[in-house]
């Protein structure tokens, strides 16, 4: 069994999204509640077990059915990837329990969606192989195209469209680009194809290098980098606020990609294609940095200003991810944390500050008076410092943190003034977003509609991700030293080709 | 047959990409769908062409590479779930917002960007 651990995160959330479809758990509402959110839960111990073993062991490499590396697939369970697996079945528990307040009965299906959606994620997270990342990413899609559809309306069905569309032609091109780099390099493993970049010649090293470039166009649709984030706003604000919570982690797989494959495969040594992308995800990050942070001061509600916040976060890790040292990828593995469960918490905010706002629900101008204005007050409170980057909250580390990782960056005197411009954008919109919210509303408050009081599952939810934000600022110091241990791992070319491609030899 | 096979692919990408950027579903669900038959047949082509060649060793002198018939196999089982799914929303899409064009409304010139085709 514990030599399997590292497949479980993968697993159990399968057996999961089956177990939920099938009778009695799939025709029984509250039993199906109980079971999906115990199942999470069990997804969530595993990642934790597997989290505890690389900590003592170091890098897990799994070879499913026990093929080895260059020839089978190889899951990798290395600290970045065990972490984001962990943050991941969190995020699942989550949401789960949040949507069993009732969100889960506007569509059919949703319980096991979310756990096929898991299923992806983490399958993305953990394979050592480019070809099957291509799978898991059309698992975790089609997963997430239902869960958007999930009890939505017309501007929903359009959002979806697109969405769908756009990610239709993003998986067209990552098969381009898988052929040609196989074409190519012989491999699809990503330990291996690492090992033959650095000996091509000629005119293959041209065709290795459209190949590249042409995954860089798939993971910068999937992580939303300018000119391709446009899709983002509208899908992630007409999907439901738990969904839009879950998607939080969805933009880093993008982002996770791209730091394995311009890491490790096309990375320090990789010959004449040594960081052939960095040039284009610096100025791409910058650009989509500036864009969140004009969206932010331009959103007119909650749920669209939260999705432009995802977008800077994607801007500002993208940022860390070329500039390829260890000191800004252990930055970025910090803030992506951070990034992940404060969106996460504020989406799920923003939907309960709506339900109390009656019609007017999450738009940001002045309206009916939140029902219980404490409560959501403070969660709102220590969100938005948190996601603002305000002392002493997690996102303050994280952004000291980059601002000295890149200080040494080629043009960090780009970087610095627009980031803190972009941070005080950022400040302006939420606090403004948040006084009009809280503060401005009408006299008569009392309106016919019952206003929804916060259901205990909702809050225990919100309560867990809001808690993050200060306990990642309490515990700094470890989950910075694992973070440091994580990108040196990253970062460590040798030792991660001998160790993936040793195994079963 | 490496210059036919070629043309074929890029003649599939170019129709395929064309009906992607019409503005109607109908026209975007066909591009979509010539568009992955184009990367089937390039996924294909990665393992290099060629005639008379066993997948299997020991039968023939030279042998294909049976790697790439694996991955189309799981890229045509991937892209026809995907299509049937783009194929269902698009006439939701229909159904919901009135008309086939992607963004849900005419561009007209005439009346108000809102107004809704008559079913």
């Amino acid at each position: 069994m514990i030599q399997h651990l590292s497949f479980l995160p993968i697993l159990l959330p399968m057996l999961a999204g089956v177990l939920l479809l099938m009778p009695p758990l799939g025709t029984n509402k509250s039993n199906r509640r109980v079971a999906s959110v115990v199942l999470s839960i069990f997804a969530f111990a595993a990642s934790l077990a597997l989290l505890l073993k690389v900590q003592a062991d170091g890098t897990q490499v799994y070879a499913i059915g026990d093929w080895s590396a260059p020839f089978g697939i190889v899951l990798v369970a290395d600290p970045l990837s065990t972490l984001l697996v962990c943050l991941t079945t969190l995020l699942g528990v989550v949401c789960v329990l949040y949507a069993s307040a009732g969100d889960d009965e506007k569509g059919d299906f949703f319980h096991p969606l979310v756990h096929f959606l898991i299923l992806g994620v983490n399958g993305a997270f953990l394979t050592g192989d480019v070809f099957n990342l291509f799978v898991f990413f059309e698992v975790l899609l089609i997963a997430s195209y239902s869960l958007l559809m999930h009890g939505g309306d017309k501007k929903n069905t359009r959002a979806a469209l697109h969405y769908v569309i756009l990610n239709l032609v993003g998986s067209a091109i990552f098969l381009i680009a898988l052929g040609i780099l196989y074409g190519v390099l012989g491999t699809l493993n990503m330990a291996d194809m690492a090992q033959k970049v650095a000996l091509l010649q000629g005119d293959d090293v041209f065709l290795a290098k459209i190949g590249g470039m042409l995954l860089l166009v798939v993971f910068a649709l999937k992580g939303a980098l300018l000119p391709l984030h446009l899709w983002l706003p509208n899908t992630y604000a007409t999907a439901m606020p738990v969904v839009a919570a879950l998607f939080a982690i969805m933009t880093k797989v993008g982002v996770y990609s791209m730091m394995r494959v311009y890491t490790l495969i096309f990375g320090d040594e990789a010959g004449e294609l040594t960081h052939m992308a960095q040039s284009w995800l610096w100025w791409l990050a910058l650009a989509t940095i500036a864009m969140g942070a004009v969206g932010v001061l331009a959103s007119k509600d909650l749920r669209k200003l939260i999705a432009n916040l995802v977008i800077v976060s994607v801007g500002t890790l993208v940022a860390l991810v070329a500039v390829q040292t260890v000191e800004a990828s252990a930055a970025a593995i910090y803030y992506l944390v951070h990034s992940t469960l404060v969106t996460a918490a504020l989406f799920l905010l923003a939907d309960l500050i709506g339900r109390q706002r009656g019609d007017i629900a999450d738009k940001i101008s002045a309206g009916p008076a939140v029902a219980q204005p404490r409560l959501l007050g403070t969660c709102f409170l220590i969100a938005a410092i948190a996601v603002i980057g305000m002392p002493p909250l997690s996102g303050f580390i994280g952004k000291v943190w980059l601002l000295k990782a890149t200080l040494n960056a080629e043009y960090t005197f780009v970087f610095w003034p627009l980031y803190l411009l972009a941070s005080l954008a950022i400040l302006v919109g939420v606090s403004k977003a948040g006084s009009t919210v809280f503060w401005h509303h009408h006299a008569k408050v009392t309106e016919e509609k019952t206003q929804e009081l916060v259901h205990p599952a909702q809050l225990v939810a919100l309560i867990i991700l809001v808690s993050a934000a200060p306990l990642m600022s309490v515990f700094a110091g470890p989950l910075s030293e694992y973070a440091i241990g994580a990108a040196n791992q990253l970062h460590d070319f040798n030792h991660n080709i001998n160790l993936i491609l040793s195994r079963g030899q | 047959m490496e210059l036919l096979y070629a043309s074929c692919v890029g003649l599939l990408v170019s129709c395929g990409v064309f009906l992607i950027l019409r503005s109607r579903t109908f026209p975007i669900v066909l591009g979509l769908t010539m568009f992955s038959y184009a990367v089937n047949l390039f996924l294909f082509s990665s393992g290099r062409l060629s005639i008379n060649n066993a997948a299997v060793l020991g039968y023939s002198t030279e042998y294909a590479d049976p790697l790439p018939q694996a991955l189309v196999l799981t890229a045509i089982v991937i892209g026809f779930a995907m299509t049937a799914f783009v194929v269902i929303l698009a006439i939701r899409g229909r159904t919901d917002l009135g008309t086939d064009h992607v963004d849900g409304q005419l561009a007209d010139k005439n009346s108000d960007n809102n107004k809704k085709v008559k079913v």
